[in-house]
């Protein structure tokens, strides 16, 4: 590999090897996003629970 | 080592907060071995003499593939763990592991069907080895979509664990298929009694994509069990004080 354009050309299997990259990649990213959306759900619905219950106490 | 007692750590309070200093040391591991992995697999490592640049889809291909099989026994141990000793976390911890998992086998699976079409000629056979890592797709479905099916979430354990630990059979399959069944899928170029059939930079590279293959499941799979310890926990004090602090 020498440079840039044969780097993404990979010998005519470009589609191929970075088809497979990318996807990896974006699994990745959306994994983290999941988790990280969960973590907000989370965060809000425990603050409206304790936000409910404040007026009884 | 030996001075540490782990069963200290088997409490989700304790637990908690030890693997929220663990994830970001295992992330970071993660990306700088992919980057160093990709370096390698794509810049140093020469050109196969039979597949061209094609064959550079097993840096990916390898690791998730081994990953697949590994997340899915570190997942049916820690849900025999929960069932023999009824211990919570560690059903938790094998709940954290299956999306992970599942991940894994449907990369394995992908990059395979882009690896099979340049040089088989074909994205998809029905060959024992690509079948039996389908069907471990389809073990981790059915562990989530088991468990998701209890409302009880202890009973979900169980039986989302049983199915976990039936489902280990698959992979004695899945890594002997190419020696028992005459398949398409090559045989293993790096296996634990031979010496591997591959040049160096080909092999460095592919074992530090495993290396960080490793690393990433390991930092997600804490992540998402310090969510569900707090999902689950939620109405104990420790959780209480933990979400609070995140708000």
């Amino acid at each position: 590999m020498s440079n840039l354009n044969e780097l993404l050309a990979m010998g005519g299997y470009g589609l191929y090897v970075w088809g497979s990259i990318g996807m990896c990649a974006a699994v990745v990213v959306a994994e983290l996003m999941v988790i990280r959306l969960r973590r907000r759900l989370l965060v809000q619905e425990a603050f409206d629970e304790r936000t409910t219950e404040e007026p009884v106490a | 080592m030996g001075s540490i007692n782990w069963f200290h750590y088997a409490a989700p309070q304790r637990f908690y907060p030890l693997a929220g200093k663990l994830v970001p040391w295992f992330g970071a591991l993660a990306v700088v071995l992919t980057a160093i992995g990709l370096y390698i697999g794509l810049w140093v490592a020469p050109t196969d003499a039979q597949q061209g640049e094609a064959y550079r889809i097993i840096f990916v291909h390898v690791p998730t593939a081994w990953m697949s099989m590994v997340v899915y026994l570190a997942m049916a141990t820690w849900a025999a763990i929960g069932l023999v000793f009824n211990s919570r976390l560690s059903s938790m911890m094998a709940t954290a592991l299956a999306p992970t998992g599942a991940l894994m086998t449907f990369l394995a699976l992908w990059t395979g069907a882009l690896w099979g079409k340049p040089t088989w000629g074909a994205w998809w056979v029905w060959d024992a080895r690509l079948t039996s890592e389908l069907v471990l797709l389809f073990l981790y479905i059915g562990f989530m979509a088991l468990h998701s099916a209890i409302d009880d979430t202890r009973r979900a354990d169980r039986a989302a664990g049983l199915l976990a630990i039936v489902g280990v059979v698959n992979l004695p399959i899945i890594y002997f298929s190419v020696q028992w069944w005459n398949t398409l899928h090559q045989g293993a170029s790096v296996s634990i009694t031979k010496a591997p059939s591959m040049a160096t930079p080909m092999l460095m590279g592919m074992l530090v994509m495993a290396l960080a293959s490793w690393m990433y499941c390991i930092a997600v799979a804490l992540a998402r069990v310090r969510l569900i310890m707090l999902e689950r926990e939620r109405h104990a004090p420790w959780a209480r004080q933990a979400l609070g602090s995140l708000t």
